[in-house]
């Protein structure tokens, strides 16, 4: 019996969560189809959250990059396909490693940035007063952030694209000696244009999950400053098993059948 | 006069704590009521209820003839914008300057210009005597500062009704003074509704039409200041006098 009530509350558990979830997201889109959107602090968030975080996106996908292709290239050389090479890096680079990586690193930095702060608000009660005041907290701070997330994620992940790629490259001419020229023909050959754009309707739909649950951790912090501590790991922990999921199945939907 | 706000047999629980019992008071129009308790006792919680930052666990709470108790957070957030109120901790927001924040409710719900604005926000502060301090950061000021500007921050617009969280605490007693005028001359100049929730009894008897004094999750006295005062009620009595022998428990 004990295990079917801890199940059972489990489950009323995440209903609530997905229900609060979708609740806030409702209300920001509201916000944004209505454009009552902030612009200037939209902007000061694209830049605190995306532009701040090109460093790690630049240092893990050119090392991802790097990796792929070290692995990948003496072996397709060994086998005679060292053509194959640049095909294989940039294909993967712009279907799953760019989207992906860039949507974790940016979880990890600026999911747990949002909950951390919006927390914080909660905690000092500025949420209380900015609805004392008659402004939607939605409106106010998570419209800003949710905006500037859906619009510097897919950036930072054409930036990804790029980064892994020339990794690539460059390992693959230095290792393997693929000069650049094939390495490039390659992947123009294997790599279409609409891949690269659903990789980034895939970091999109990365980025509302982003902002969307470090919002809602945050708001929902309860408890003072080890509040703040559970909603930052809570937001980062789910937004990246989050983003796992909808990769696989954003890949499923977008790429099922080519 | 009429009835400004009513909170009809609320209810009141954090988690196992019942905090309010079939609480019923009537906040009226044009008058300053302040609420008198123990620390603890659920003063700020009746603030939170009238402007619907809390929702009863039963019972109702009517503002301006309107039920807010099943009311929208949209519906909400426009009458808040009727409502003034002053935090006990100030709640200013940290990542702005003290004048952006008292400028924030004037930049969002008026056409004043911004010349326009910078000179109200300064003729406000100045008022609670900080004069200069638009430029600082809440995290710059002593919490004496920092509680004035979250009460000018509250003032700023001239709403119909402000509620007071603790207005005077920790001051010294000449910006005291200055505050419990402020309080009067705003009920004045508007024909406004206040309600003060104060531990100072000296600015409570200056400045109250009413007092209500909340005690184990009820009103356990209301009245005007001579009523009050001269209530027979020992658990008031125990209280104006700060006395340790009574019936209220230590
Ligand atoms: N968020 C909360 N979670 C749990 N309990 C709470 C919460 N807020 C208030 N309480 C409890 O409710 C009771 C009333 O709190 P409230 O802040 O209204 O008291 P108060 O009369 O304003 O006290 P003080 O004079 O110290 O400010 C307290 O006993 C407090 O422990
Ligand atoms: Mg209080």
């Amino acid at each position: 019996m004990k295990v079917l009530e801890d199940v059972g509350r489990g489950t009323v558990d995440v209903f609530s969560y997905a229900g609060g979830v979708a609740e806030l997201l409702a209300d920001a889109v509201r916000f944004i189809l209505r454009l009552r959107i902030r612009v200037r602090e939209t902007m000061d968030q694209a830049y605190l959250l995306g532009v701040q975080s090109w460093t790690i996106v630049l240092l893990t996908s050119l090392f991802t990059g790097m990796v792929f292709s070290l692995e990948s290239a003496v072996q397709a050389v060994q086998y005679g396909v060292g053509n194959l090479v640049g095909g294989a890096v940039s294909f993967s680079a712009a279907r799953e490693l760019g989207p992906m990586l860039s949507a974790v690193v940016v979880a990890g930095r600026t999911g747990a940035a949002i909950a951390a702060e919006l927390g914080s608000m909660v905690v000092t009660e500025q949420i209380e007063a900015l609805q004392s005041l008659g402004l939607s907290p939605t409106r106010m701070l998570v419209v800003p952030r949710l905006v500037a997330l859906v619009i510097m994620l897919p950036l930072l992940t054409i930036f990804a694209d790029i980064v892994s790629i020339v990794g690539g490259m460059w390992v693959a001419n230095i290792y393997a000696h693929i000069s650049t020229e094939s390495f490039i023909t390659s992947a123009r050959s294997v790599l279409p244009f609409g891949d690269v754009l659903k990789g980034l309707v895939k970091s999109l739909v990365f980025g509302v999950i982003i902002a969307i649950i470090g919002a809602y951790q945050g708001l929902q912090t309860r408890g003072g400053a080890a509040g703040v501590g559970k909603a930052t790991t809570g937001a980062v922990v789910t937004s990246i098993i989050l983003i796992f999921i909808f990769n696989f199945l954003l890949s499923y939907l977008l790429y099922g059948n080519s | 006069m009429g009835v400004y706000a009513h909170l009809d047999d609320v209810c009141v629980r954090y988690g196992e704590k019942i905090v309010m019992q079939n609480l019923t008071l009537d906040i009226v129009e044009g008058a300053i009521t302040c609420i008198i308790g123990l620390s603890g006792a659920g003063k700020s919680t009746i603030l939170r209820l009238l402007n619907g930052l809390k929702k009863p666990d039963s019972g109702r709470v009517i503002v301006k003839d309107q039920d807010i108790t099943e009311m929208r957070e949209r519906d909400l957030i426009e009458l808040r914008r009727s409502i003034g109120f002053a935090f006990q901790f100030s709640a200013l927001f940290d990542s702005l300057t003290i004048g952006e924040n008292v400028a924030l409710p004037l930049r969002e719900h008026t056409k004043m210009s911004d010349a326009e604005i910078r000179k109200l926000v300064a003729a406000t502060l100045d008022s609670v005597g900080l004069a200069h301090v638009e430029a600082r950061y809440p995290a710059e000021l002593s919490g004496g500062m920092v509680k004035r500007a979250g009460f000018a921050r509250a003032v700023v617009t001239s709403p119909q009704a402000v509620l007071y969280d603790e207005p005077t605490t920790g001051l010294d007693p000449i910006i005291t003074h200055v505050l419990t005028d402020t309080i009067v001359n705003l009920r004045e100049r508007l024909n406004g509704t206040a309600v003060v929730v104060s531990h100072d009894l000296e600015s409570i008897y200056i400045m109250a039409d009413y007092i209500a004094m909340l005690f184990e999750g009820a009103i356990v006295a209301y009245g005007t200041v001579d009523e009050i005062r001269r209530s027979p009620n020992p658990i008031v009595q125990q209280f104006l006098q700060g006395s340790e022998v009574g019936p209220i428990p230590i």
